[in-house]
């Protein structure tokens, strides 16, 4: 067997025979080398790179703080909304481990959004990191499940009719959508049936599922190496003597190190908000929720969650009027791909889908078509490492245009994102309208302004100025 | 709702600002979470008025003993004759008669401070104005109205501390423009009719206490939480510290 030829544990101390027991009979050392002593992370990561271990970190939080909260919280209709109370009140410490669990769902998205925001700076989706990206993806979409099912739970007044009208989406779908929901939910409305199968996917499916992602994401991760602030591959210029990178530093004890500074910050932000603002005005425990659901009240005022709410918006925006802004945006879009395809196949391809497309938009209502694109709108996100044809990876390097096109996106991203917590008005809905039109022509049009935008050359190697 | 948007175009003088006028203005709640004793009043007016019909479920009435209040206390003057200490605080109103009264069933009270907060101000402030913007309106079944609940279900029950309101409607001009330009506006004003039997500063001080005790009651472990936020917020200072040495230390190796 392969186990008797490895070498024995040293450095242990005490430990070494131990380790050296069971490092024949599991990849113990390797796996210790392969993923912390000796993975080669580039020396240059900038501020932008510790929300990967953040993110981590709050999965963590989450699934230890969930098994407690889970310890005394009911699935339960009629009684949610009280164990909820109960766990605030006359569990020892829950108040802590409940606030520790609400400010983390959302401080799990911020540290995500931020960690997403990097990666289309400095180029992590593009080639050889395509997986990387889309596995990311997955997680996102997962955690958007996760939140969404964790929503409901507290079984308050805005738990209840988010659910509600999320559900209902699904109902716009042609055909299938009305049993589509009805399945989805269990009954005729949102009630105690949803509640217990939400319960099960929270606690247990989708927190599987994104275990299983994040494993996958950091071994493909570590598969290729880290990209670094400035794009460049650490792997291309290596010592000769110890086939190391050059540029390369084993990330345990360098950035461990570095990443627990990071953790104490962001302990510190997250200590304030959980000691001092748990609600966070409003935003991250909304005061409707303090209302026990009630299914013959509708509140006047439903908004999602704040990190849905881009996608909210995007939805609301599309109104009947709208529908022609998308017919004219999808001709003039079908007029570039055929202007820019060669091939006679692609070009009856494309103008195959407008016409199938643009039929659609007028015989089918709007609200499915506002379903599509706030679907559309999560998605298209995959599409990233194709739709970048930049010669270059990081920002850094690259010209105007894709740095505008970079801050349009974020700006469209936030105020979507503000609207989506408002209730609407005609001068918001034309503002989502216009900010749907720049979040989808990030990416539409991404092919083009990548290849015109006037890039510099990247550097060979990476730029360090030593030890700050 | 409405007679609270004209109440607040009153205090407004300038038309433009019509669309601020949408929303509500709320008093702000002069009330201070570490005051016992204005707590301890809260909770007996609590006790003695809003008790009998609403309930407060999530909350067990020996958890006062946090307002400075023995369990003997507690059992002596707060809580009914026949309920245990440990209890949890219903109400002895059953549903189906609340809503054959009210038309509504009075709502739970133990976080109503919490979903009371909106973007116009906390929910004490919400409670503060709410308790003190009751008024008479023969139009309603129970006689009374509010000025920022319209048409609420609930009559005045502190009526003979406070009296009677009427919402009084003047007409105000306010100059404009510099050719002697008068604009008119249509001001409702709450005027206390009937005194009760306190006067008003000593009702808004009840109101106050009754409102700063369900502000308590709605998380009762935020003091506990602010306070042991700052100690955690102390050893992280620390830990930053060592965490910035160590990182420093460690990274002088690299070139």
């Amino acid at each position: 067997m392969a186990a008797t030829e490895k070498q024995p544990v040293t450095g242990a101390g005490p430990f070494n025979g131990l380790l050296t027991w069971v490092d024949q009979r599991f990849p113990l050392v390797s796996l210790w080398r392969d993923h912390l002593a000796e993975y080669y992370a580039p020396k240059n990561f900038n501020f932008w790179y510790y929300f990967g271990s953040l993110a981590l970190l709050v999965l963590v939080i989450q699934i230890v703080t969930g098994i407690f909260l889970t310890m005394h919280y009911k699935p339960d209709a009629a009684q949610a909304f009280a164990s909820v109370e109960y766990i605030m009140r006359d569990v020892p410490g829950g108040w802590l481990i409940r606030y520790m669990h609400s400010t983390g769902s959302s401080a799990f998205f911020i540290v995500v959004y931020l960690h997403m925001f990097r990666g289309l700076m400095y180029g992590s989706h593009r080639k050889p990191r395509e997986l990387i990206w889309i596995i990311g993806m997955l997680i996102y979409l997962s955690l958007m499940a996760e939140a969404f099912f964790g929503y409901l739970l507290p079984w308050g007044q805005l738990s209840y009719w988010a659910a509600q009208v999320i559900v209902n989406l699904f109902e716009a779908i042609p055909v299938i959508g009305p049993d589509l929901a009805l399945w989805i939910r269990g009954d005729y409305v949102v009630s105690d049936a949803t509640l217990n199968r939400f319960f099960a996917f929270h606690v247990i499916a989708i927190p599987l599922a994104l275990l299983g992602l994040v494993a996958a994401h950091i071994m493909a991760l570590h598969e290729v190496g880290s990209l670094n602030p400035d794009g460049v591959e650490i792997k291309k210029t290596k010592d000769p003597k110890t086939g190391h990178p050059v540029d390369g530093i084993p990330f345990h004890p360098y950035y461990t190190v570095k990443d627990t500074l990071g953790v104490v910050v962001f302990l510190i932000g997250f200590s304030v908000i959980m000691f001092f603002m748990p609600e966070f005005g409003g935003y991250f425990l909304e005061y409707n929720n303090f209302i026990p659901a009630d299914p013959l009240k509708t509140p006047s005022h439903i908004a999602p969650v704040w990190y849905f709410t881009p996608y909210y918006s995007i939805l609301r925006a599309t109104t009947g009027d709208f529908m022609w802004v998308l017919a004219a945006a999808l001709i003039g879009y079908s007029a570039l791909l055929m202007w820019t395809v060669r091939s006679a196949v692609a070009r009856i391809a494309v103008a195959a889908v407008g016409i199938v497309l643009l039929a659609g938009f007028f015989t089918i209502e709007p609200k499915v078509w506002g379903v599509m694109l706030m679907g559309a709108a999560a998605l298209i996100f995959f599409g990233l490492p194709w739709l970048d044809q930049s010669p270059v990876k990081s920002i850094r390097y690259k010209g105007w245009l894709v740095k505008g096109a970079l801050a349009l996106f974020v700006v469209a991203f936030l105020i979507l994102g503000y609207l989506g917590t408002l209730p609407v008005t005609e001068g918001r809905t034309l503002m989502a309208q216009i900010f749907t039109l720049v979040y989808f022509a990030f990416f539409l049009l991404m092919p083009w302004y990548t290849r015109m935008d006037k890039t510099r050359p990247e550097p060979s190697r990476v730029t360090w100025q030593g030890a700050h | 709702m409405t007679r609270a948007r004209k109440l607040l175009a009153a205090l407004l003088a300038a038309p433009a600002l019509a669309l601020a006028a949408e929303e509500v203005k709320l008093d702000r709640a002069p009330i201070d979470e570490r005051d016992l004793i204005s707590l301890q009043r809260g909770a007996q007016v609590f006790m003695n008025y809003c008790l009998n019909c609403h309930s407060a479920s999530y909350m067990r009435y020996n958890r006062l003993a946090e307002l400075g209040l023995t369990e003997q206390q507690i059992r002596d003057n707060l809580i009914f004759p026949d309920a245990k200490v440990g209890d949890l605080m219903r109400t002895a109103m059953a549903a189906k008669d609340a809503n054959e009264w009210f038309g509504v069933l009075p709502p739970d009270l133990t976080v109503i401070a919490r979903s009371r907060s909106s973007q116009d101000g906390s929910g004490a402030d919400w409670l503060y104005t709410y308790l003190r913007g009751f008024y008479r309106d023969p139009a309603r079944p129970t006689g009374w109205n509010n000025t920022v609940f319209g048409d609420v279900g609930m009559p005045h029950v502190l009526w003979q501390l406070q009296g009677e309101q009427v919402l009084k409607t003047e007409v105000q001009s306010i100059p404009r423009g510099s050719k002697g330009e008068v604009e008119k506006y249509e001001v409702q004003k709450l005027v206390l009719e009937k005194p009760g039997s306190m006067s008003a500063a000593e009702y808004d001080r009840l109101v106050a206490d009754l409102v700063n005790f369900l502000v308590y009651m709605g998380e009762p472990s935020r003091k506990f939480r602010v306070g042991l936020g700052i100690y955690v917020l102390m050893f992280l200072g620390v830990m930053f510290v060592f965490a910035y040495l160590l990182k420093k230390e460690y990274w002088k190796d690299v070139h």
